[in-house]
Order: C-alpha cells, then sequence, then structure tokens
C-alpha cells in the first residue's frame, strides 16, 4: 500500500503540470501579447461620424445664395430586421416592391451585422411621415444629412454642385469616407476645405450585433464636427439673374468683373440649369438628361469656349503697336472699302484715318497696317510675331487666367512653331497670318479673357486675376488675386484707344442700341467668323470710362453682328449694374433682347 | 456518542472555505458577464445573477443536509444511488427535452434539471464501493470489467443523450484506477496515444519520420540501459536506412525521403522484434512491437482524418492544433474567447468593465466561457488567482484522500480530485486554445443549479467521509 500512495505525487505531478501550462499560456496571452487587446477594441468600438452643415454662400451684396436643408439616409441593419410591411414602407418612400427588395439585398450583400444606407437623402416631408411609422420597421434607422439648397436657380456655373466622393477622392484625402459629400465644381469645389468644416466623431460601445450599448469612455474621446466657415462670393445676384434673363433662349456667356480688383460680378453661360435639379434624389435623373441635351447646359461656356475675338482685337493690336512705337497717335491709314487689300473693310467712313477713328470704324486696312508694322519691325517676321505674341500671352490671352473656377480653357494663340508646320521656317510673313490684325484665324479667347481684357483696358494697362471670391469667414483670399499683373502697355496708350471705344458706343450707327443715358461707356464690337454656322456676336466693354466699375464680355453665338445682339444685352447689364434701372427710353431694347429666341431662329422669320 | 459531536470539529474547513471562495467569485462573475443596467442589483432573480443566488443557497443548503446524514449512508446505499441514476439516465433519453442539441434535461414547469450532472458522484461512490470490497483484486479480469461497466455505463447513456463533453468526463476515473495499483503502462499509453494523434496531424511527414525512430530510440535507452544493446539498435537502424537508400537509387528515387525513412525504421523494427523473440529479449520485443504499433497509429490518424472525418469536425481539431486558422468559422469561439481574456492585460478592465463579454462577443459567457470575464475583468493577476485556488483545492482533496483509512473514502475522494480537475482542465484549456471546444461547465464558476448542486454533492459527500475518517466504516 505504502508504494501506491507514492502514486499520489504522480498525480500531483501531473495537474501541476497542466496548471503551469496554462499559467503560462495565460501569461502569454494577457501579459506579452498586445494583439487581443486591439481585437479587444476594435470588436467594441463603433465610431460614427458626425456630419458637420456645409458653410453657406452669400453674395457681394450679403444676399444668401446656397444653404443647407435637412435630409435623412433610411439605414438597414439586415440581421435586426423582422417581418415587416413592405407596402407601407414602399408607399412612404414612393419606391416598388422590387427596387426595395433589390436595395435590401444590395444592403445583406455587404454585411448582415452592419447597417448600410437603404434609400439616400428622403427630404423632410417624407422623414416625418416614415418617422412616424418606424417603430414598426425594426432594424432600420435613420441618420441625418444635410443638402444644399439654393436660393435663386441662377448662378449654377459659378456655384457648382455638391456631389458623393469617388474612389479617387478618398484616395487622395484621407479625409473622406464612402457616401461622403464633397464640391465636385465651382466655388463649391474651390472652397472645398472652407466650406466642407470639420467631421466630428461619436465612439459607441457597440455588442456583437453592433448594437449601441453606450458611449465609449463617457464620451471622452467625442469629437464634435465643426460647421464650415461662411464664403462670401464676388457675384452680384441682381445682376446674375438679369445676365441669365437676357440670356434665355440664346446661346452664348456673359462675363461681368470689377476691374479694381478683378471680382467676378457675373458669369453666365447659356443655356443653363437651376442649381437645384442637381440635389437630392431627383440628382441622377436630372443629372442624365442634362448630360444628353444638345445644347449642353452643363458646358461652362465663360470659362470653357474659344471663341475667335473678332474686331475687338483690334483694341489690342492698336495698343502693341503703340507701345512698339510702329505707329503713333498722328499714324493714318488709307481705306479702300471693299477694294481694299489684303483685307477688305466693309464700313464706310473717311479715309485716311488715325488710330482713334480705326477704333471707332474698326476698319480693317488700318489695323492690318498696324498689325504689318508690329510684325516687321525687327526685320524678320518670325521675331516680329514673337514680338506681338508676347503681348497678346501678357493680356491674359492663349494661358490660364489662374481663377478661382478650376476649370478653365487657356484659348489659343499659335506659337511660331504652329505656323513653321503649316508653311516651313521662314516661309510665312505678315501677309500669311494677316487674320490676326482684326481677331480672326487661328485665334481663340474664352468670354473670361475677354471680359479681363475689358478690365485691362479699363485699368489702363493692368488686371487682378479674375476670382468668384471676396471673403471667406475664417479664412484668407489667395495672394494671387491682390497682385496687380501690368501688361506692359504705358497708361498714356490707353486714351486714344479707348477714346475710339467711346466713340463706338455713342457715336455710330448701332449706338441707338447701347448708348446708356448719362453714362459714358467704352465699348468694342465684334462679329466672328466661325464654322459652325451664322457669325457670333461680340461685344466687350466697360463703364463708366473714367471710373470704371465693371468691364463685361458677351458672346451670343450664331446671331451675327456684335452691335446688334451682343451690344445691347451688354449695355443693359452695364446700365443695370450703375443705375440699378434700365431708362424708360431704352425699355424697347430690354423687350427686344429679352424676347428674342435665337435658339428658334424660324419663329421670329 | 462523543464521535458523532465531534463530526463538525473534524470537517477539513479549509476545503469548505475554498470551495466557498470559489463559488462566491463565479456569482460575481456571472454578474459581471450578463450585467443590465436595468437590472442592476446583484440580487435580482429575474437575471442570472439572481437565479445563481438562489441556487447557491440551495446549494449550501444541501451541503448541511449531507454532513448530517451518516457516512454509512453512503458506503449502504451506493449503488442504489448509482442505479437509480442510471435509471434517470435512461428516462431522459426517452422523456427528456433537447437544449442546445443534447437530450439531456428534463423540464418540470421552468424548472430544468440535468441528471447527468449527478450520475458523476453516483458512478465514484459505486467505484468506491465495489473497489472497497473485501478480497477485491484490481487485477482480475472480472474486477476490470466490473469497474468498466460501472465506469462506462453513465458515459454511454450520455453519449446517447448526444453530450459528448459530459461523457468524456469518465475517462478522468482512470488516475483514481492508476492510484489503486493499475500498472501505470495503462498511463504511458494513453499519454503516447494523445500525442501521436496530435504529431501525426501536426507534423510534416518528414518530422515524423524522423521523431518515431528517435522516440524507439529514447524508449531504449530508458528501459534498457545496456549501452552495447543500444549500440546494436542504432547500426541496425542506420543499417536499414543505408539499405534502403541504395535500393531507392536503384529503382530510380521512386520514393520520397520520408518514405525511405520510414520503411527503413519499420524494416528495422521487424528485424529487432524477429531477433529478440529468438533470442528471447523480452523487453526488446515489447519496444519494437510498440514501435511498430506507434508507426501504424500515426499513419492511421492520417488517413482517418483525411478520409472519414466530417470537415467540421477536421475544421474544430485544425483549428485547435494550430494547423489552420478561420477566426469567424470553426474558430470563432476560441478567437473571441482569446480576445476577451488576452485584453484583460496584468490587471484587468476591472469589475463590470470588460466588453467582450458583457457584449456577447463570447459566445455562452456566463456558463462555458466563464473564465473569460475573470480573465477580462480581473487580469492575469485574476485568472492565476483563480488557477492557484482550483490547484490548492485539488491537492489539498488529494491529501484528504491520501489520509483515509478507508479504501472507500480514498478511493471516493481520489474520483472527485480528477472529476474536478478533468472539468476545470477542459473548461479553461477550452477558453484559452489549448483544448477543443467541449462544453462543460467550470465547476462552481459556470452559472447554473445542476452542475452547481452536482459539485456540490459530489465535494461535501468527501468533506462528510472525511470527518468521519476516524470510524471505522
Amino acid at each position: 500500500m505504502n508504494g501506491l500512495s507514492k502514486r499520489s505525487y504522480v498525480i500531483i505531478a501531473i495537474f501541476a503540470v497542466i496548471v503551469l501550462v496554462y499559467l503560462v499560456k495565460l501569461f502569454r496571452l494577457q501579459v506579452l501579447d498586445s494583439n487581443y487587446k486591439l481585437s479587444a477594441t476594435r470588436n467594441v468600438l463603433r465610431e460614427v461620424v458626425q456630419y458637420p452643415a456645409r458653410g453657406l454662400v452669400y453674395d457681394r451684396n450679403g444676399e444668401l445664395l446656397v444653404y443647407n436643408k435637412a435630409a435623412y439616409d433610411l439605414l438597414i441593419t439586415p440581421r435586426e430586421v423582422s417581418e415587416f410591411d413592405t407596402t407601407l414602407l414602399c408607399s412612404i418612400l414612393e419606391i416598388t416592391k422590387e427596387d426595395l427588395e433589390e436595395r435590401i439585398n444590395k444592403a445583406k450583400n455587404y454585411s448582415t451585422y452592419k447597417s448600410s444606407i437603404l434609400v439616400k437623402q428622403i427630404p423632410p416631408e417624407t422623414y416625418a411621415l416614415l418617422q412616424e411609422k418606424l417603430y414598426k420597421f425594426s432594424g432600420f434607422h435613420t441618420q441625418s444629412r444635410t443638402l444644399r439648397e439654393y436660393a435663386y436657380p441662377a448662378a449654377a456655373h459659378v456655384l457648382g454642385y455638391v456631389g458623393e466622393v469617388t474612389q479617387g477622392d478618398i484616395n487622395d484625402d484621407n479625409y473622406y469616407g464612402m457616401g461622403d459629400y464633397i464640391g465636385v465644381s465651382g466655388i463649391e469645389n474651390s472652397y472645398e476645405e472652407n466650406l466642407r468644416g470639420t467631421k466630428g466623431i461619436k465612439k459607441y460601445l457597440v455588442d456583437v450585433h453592433n448594437r449601441i450599448k453606450g458611449s465609449y469612455l463617457g464620451g471622452r474621446e467625442n469629437v464634435p464636427a465643426e460647421i464650415g466657415s461662411n464664403i462670401t462670393s464676388s457675384l452680384d445676384i441682381e445682376l446674375q439673374l438679369y445676365a441669365e434673363k437676357l440670356m434665355e433662349n440664346k446661346k452664348g456667356s456673359v462675363v461681368a468683373i470689377e476691374p479694381a480688383t478683378g471680382e467676378i460680378l457675373t458669369l453666365a453661360s447659356a443655356p443653363s440649369y437651376n442649381p437645384s435639379m442637381l440635389v437630392g434624389r431627383v440628382r441622377g435623373k436630372n443629372y442624365a438628361s442634362l448630360i444628353a441635351d444638345t445644347l449642353r447646359p452643363f458646358f461652362n461656356r465663360a470659362l470653357l469656349a474659344k471663341y475667335p475675338p473678332g474686331s475687338t482685337f483690334k483694341v489690342l493690336n492698336a495698343l502693341v503697336a503703340l507701345q512698339e512705337e510702329t505707329i503713333n497717335t498722328n499714324t493714318r491709314f488709307s481705306c479702300s472699302g471693299p477694294a481694299s487689300l489684303p483685307i477688305r473693310c466693309t464700313h464706310n467712313h473717311v479715309t485716311p484715318l488715325n488710330v482713334v477713328w480705326a477704333i471707332k470704324e474698326s476698319c480693317n486696312p488700318f489695323l492690318w497696317n498696324t498689325f504689318k508694322s508690329i510684325i516687321n519691325k525687327p526685320g524678320i517676321a518670325d521675331e516680329g510675331y514673337n514680338l506681338w505674341r508676347n503681348h497678346v500671352l501678357q493680356f491674359g490671352m492663349g494661358r490660364k487666367l489662374e481663377t478661382d473656377l478650376t476649370i478653365e480653357n487657356k484659348g489659343f494663340v499659335p506659337e511660331e512653331s504652329y505656323y513653321n508646320r503649316f508653311y516651313g521656317e521662314h516661309r510665312w510673313n505678315a501677309l500669311t497670318v494677316r487674320s490676326l490684325a482684326i481677331g480672326q484665324g487661328e485665334l481663340g479667347v474664352t468670354p473670361l479673357q475677354l471680359a479681363n481684357y475689358a478690365a485691362i483696358v479699363a485699368n489702363r494697362g493692368y488686371y487682378h486675376s479674375p476670382h468668384a471670391i471676396k471673403n471667406i469667414v475664417d479664412g484668407t483670399i489667395d495672394e494671387r488675386f491682390k497682385i496687380k499683373n501690368y501688361v506692359g502697355i504705358d497708361t498714356a496708350h490707353f486714351k486714344p484707344v479707348i477714346k475710339g471705344m467711346q466713340m463706338v458706343v455713342e457715336e455710330t450707327n448701332a449706338s441707338v442700341f447701347m448708348r446708356i443715358p448719362e453714362i459714358s461707356m467704352c465699348g468694342k464690337t465684334g462679329t466672328a467668323e466661325n464654322p459652325h454656322g451664322e457669325d457670333h456676336s461680340i461685344f466687350m466693354a466697360f463703364a463708366p470710362k473714367d471710373d470704371p466699375q465693371i468691364a463685361i464680355s458677351v458672346y451670343v453665338e450664331n446671331s451675327g453682328y456684335g452691335a446688334v445682339w451682343a451690344a445691347p444685352i451688354a449695355s443693359l447689364l452695364v446700365e443695370k449694374y450703375l443705375t440699378d434701372s434700365i431708362a424708360d427710353s431704352r425699355k424697347w431694347v430690354e423687350t427686344r433682347m429679352l424676347e428674342a429666341d435665337l435658339l428658334n431662329p424660324k419663329k421670329s422669320d | 456518542m462523543p464521535r458523532r459531536n465531534s463530526v463538525w470539529a473534524n470537517i477539513d474547513w479549509l476545503t469548505v472555505l475554498f470551495y466557498l471562495i470559489l463559488v462566491f467569485l463565479g456569482w460575481l462573475n456571472i454578474y459581471s458577464s450578463v450585467y443590465n443596467d436595468e437590472y442592476q442589483s446583484i440580487m435580482d432573480v429575474s437575471q442570472r445573477y439572481g437565479k445563481q443566488m438562489i441556487w447557491i443557497g440551495a446549494a449550501l443548503l444541501v451541503a448541511f443536509i449531507i454532513l448530517l446524514i451518516e457516512t454509512s449512508f453512503y458506503v449502504f446505499f451506493s449503488y442504489f444511488i448509482y442505479l437509480f441514476m442510471i435509471a434517470l439516465l435512461v428516462l431522459v433519453l426517452l422523456f427528456g427535452t433537447e437544449i442546445n442539441g443534447a437530450r439531456s434535461w428534463f423540464t418540470i414547469g421552468s424548472f430544468s434539471f440535468q441528471p447527468s450532472e449527478f450520475t458523476k458522484f453516483a458512478t465514484a461512490l459505486a467505484l468506491a464501493k465495489y473497489m472497497s470490497s473485501f478480497d477485491f483484486k484490481l487485477e482480475r479480469f472480472k474486477s476490470l470489467s466490473v469497474i468498466g461497466l460501472i465506469i462506462f455505463a453513465p458515459a454511454a447513456f450520455i453519449l446517447l443523450q448526444n453530450d459528448t463533453g459530459s461523457a468524456l468526463v469518465y475517462f478522468a476515473f482512470v488516475l483514481v484506477l492508476y492510484r489503486e495499483g493499475l500498472s501505470g503502462i495503462v498511463l504511458f499509453f494513453a499519454l503516447l496515444v494523445a500525442l501521436l494523434f496530435v504529431f501525426s496531424l501536426v507534423l510534416s511527414n518528414i518530422a515524423m519520420a524522423l521523431l518515431l525512430p528517435a522516440l524507439a530510440m529514447l524508449t531504449f535507452l530508458a528501459f534498457n540501459p545496456k549501452i552495447k544493446h543500444f549500440l546494436h539498435m542504432v547500426f541496425l537502424f542506420a543499417g536499414s536506412f543505408i539499405v534502403l537508400f541504395f535500393l531507392n537509387f536503384i529503382i530510380k528515387e521512386a520514393l520520397s525521403l520520408p518514405e525511405v525513412l520510414m520503411y527503413g525504421s519499420v524494416l528495422s523494427a521487424v528485424i529487432a522484434l524477429v531477433y529478440s523473440l529468438i533470442k528471447r529479449w523480452k523487453n526488446y520485443a515489447t519496444i519494437a512491437l510498440v514501435f511498430l504499433g506507434a508507426v501504424l497509429f500515426s499513419i492511421s490518424i492520417d488517413y482517418t482524418f483525411n478520409n472519414y472525418l466530417e470537415p467540421y469536425h477536421q475544421s474544430r481539431i485544425n483549428e485547435l492544433l494550430g494547423i489552420e486558422s478561420d477566426p469567424l468559422g470553426a474558430g470563432y469561439n476560441v478567437n473571441q474567447s482569446k480576445i476577451a481574456i488576452g485584453s484583460g492585460g496584468v490587471w484587468g478592465k476591472g469589475f463590470l468593465n470588460g466588453t467582450q463579454t458583457k457584449f456577447d462577443f463570447v459566445p455562452e459567457q456566463d456558463t462555458d466561457f466563464i473564465f473569460c470575464t475573470v480573465g477580462e475583468e480581473w487580469g492575469f493577476a485574476g485568472t492565476s488567482t483563480v488557477i492557484i485556488l482550483f490547484i490548492a483545492l485539488f491537492i489539498r482533496l488529494i491529501m484528504l484522500a491520501e489520509r483515509q483509512r478507508s479504501r472507500f473514502s480514498r478511493i471516493y475522494g481520489y474520483s472527485v480530485a480528477v472529476i474536478l480537475f478533468f472539468h476545470f482542465m477542459v473548461n479553461v484549456g477550452m477558453t484559452i486554445g489549448v483544448m477543443p471546444v467541449i462544453g462543460i461547465p467550470l465547476p462552481f464558476f459556470s452559472y447554473g443549479g445542476s452542475s452547481l448542486w452536482s459539485f456540490t454533492i459530489l465535494l461535501f459527500i468527501f468533506i462528510r467521509l472525511d470527518a468521519s475518517r476516524l470510524e471505522q466504516l
């Protein structure tokens, strides 16, 4: 028996070995290995993003343009869903049963435990109905989001729109997560970082079924959302509305700039669309129809369309020649009217004439001679061409103006090599590129560049990069907008040119359409031949002459003479901006412009 | 009757203290693992912790009654109690209710009762009674048969109830038999079988082919410390390896390296067997046979595992052995359990502050996985304290068993110790991922009336027996 009682030690040893193994294992598990602590936190922590309201957008006079409205997402946690009245839910949400089933299946595929969005952006009226009945639908809950709301059905191309982030956005900036909103274009895009605010986070403890059990650490690690900064746009919404109204039933664009600051007062591209169309659940449908529209309302002509500047360009050529001293204010060239070579002149006027009159009469032969004098100044055509081209580039053409509206076409001012390719090196001269003298040929200028050009003339030699921002709460406006960009033309040279421009408005046959009582406006018409049909009607102007408040460009596509459409529209806008009204004597011009339907010309015939 | 009065004085209060501490800690952890803000009182009987309090109260009453009963009652009625429990096991198979896939519950109203919990102490009593009978000899075939019947009859019925975990507990009695004189070789074989089972699944073929001859060599050394004979064996193995390598070269390397090693060792084992049989070296023959058996066993394990086991079982075993890991599939319970315990750190997250257990990441967190709550909220400090309490209780029980004069009391005492230990080993091992997920409760800790009462009865009968150890039974 004594021998066997020793076996108690064997048994105790077996117990001890196993206990020791367990203690070592527990020590490794609990003390040495930190992976399990991380897994545990991942298990129980649910971070719920708190979305801040986006900053508001005001116009330059403090009118509210863009604000927020509440919308609600309906979320589903498939595992928690019990049988429910599908018909009722469908009727509240106004969707079909098949649609609902498809959405639920999609959510199930994503995860049965985690919640995902079933229906996005439910308007408050529907939400009120839904909230009342939500107790009948277990496994469904809502989250609030903010959507953009627009006070005016205008300025869509400047304000831009807000959309859901793409995978690319998420990759570029880790601020964003799936389903977040981001400014896609216009001001919404340029000032995204100011407008978006800062997302907050609420940390909750969840159980294995992802049900919230309470706040994590008593909410100590919660970060409240910070509302986005409000911004003031430089737009004048009254002027913008008037511009869009005038441009109704027309194709083209209007850009108005405050010359002293470069602030964009109005930027309209016609046809346009109501910015509210791209908000909420109707967005997808509207987006598709806007994209499909053959008139391309989505295309921002003011920034992206390249047109020949036409005769408006004559002002620039005259200024360059004066600066290069290849002409002076006494230089006269004669005009043989329609018999002129190499460019004929259809404008019936006195001859010979000086630069002031040449601008007034838009004399082609004068400008041809002027242009030739610049190109031939160095003795070699391509050197002369580069001299001329550098001046043009300084006027902000053929390159981007670095506005804050993100998309921008740089236009087209051909390089020397462009002509070399066509004609061979040294095998072309002023005569070959003579169309440039009168703003035709290869030249391409955007309406924004044209308005900026008007602002340069108004400022007598410099410009601020055009921009649509005036003020950011808790933010600063980019330094580049404060810089005066001088174009390299002496102030003195502007005097005769501006005189000519004033006479265009006040002393020509077409003055009746554009002359504004008691305001001296300086402008230049243009009529651009183009391959798309009838000529584009072009006008650029600024006013008042001695204290310019507004510089403007107007393009009306395929409508004919500049003096007939673009000039009256520009004059109405200038008058409206400077006097807040249209003089009775000019009501007929306004009526004529408003009633014109240039998209369906047969009707007006 | 001075002795009767001395029952209370002779009670081993240390064991009772261990019992009370463990039960109290269990209750606290049940409270914490199912804690609910709406029902904050630990005594709220609508919640499990409130119910457990009732079970504890009842268990203490049962313990008290057990202590009042004369020891001769247990000795006299052992077989009767045992047969009664077996009858209940049969009845539960016929009339029982199925809970979690096991038909092992009687349900009367809202009250459920699991007879298989109570067959443990009954079996221990019957075994103690049989083995303490006059003129009992363990070596006899008849004795072994009856012992086998006593132990495996309840296990078989419990298996029929589809409650594998509870049935496995009866293997623990092997240790009791060992203490009472069963050959150590049985234990050795049990260990060898278990090791080979694990190794043949975990190790690669080449490792296995090297391990087996190495094991054989070591056994030779252990059992036969004559260097000369051992060297013979080494030469024999080496010779057969070389011959086989050469053969393999001739047949253009049709065999892989593990195969060469395996055939080589089998060949040398066969030679050794024949040689030692001729020479009548009994030890050599036994070892060679054991070796051959081991080779066959490991091959058959591999084969059975791949061809006969359900994928479900395969993945459970693979998960346990760390061959593959699927934290969302078969390994979910264990993975979550390890996360809960591992996240506790050294000092734990504090009472009621556990997140993994309370928020249901760990399944069965108040019954089979109650140890997770200890690990998460009390950290390594808590788990080691609980483990040390348990091992202290087990060692105390074995010391008490050893001091018994009567065989009956000693055998019963050992039974108590090994049954409790088996539960402890499997339950804790399961939560830390070193044992398969077998649903058996942690003694005194896990929620449930049946298990608490059965462990209480099991333990206090022994405390009662021990209190009367000086009496003649």
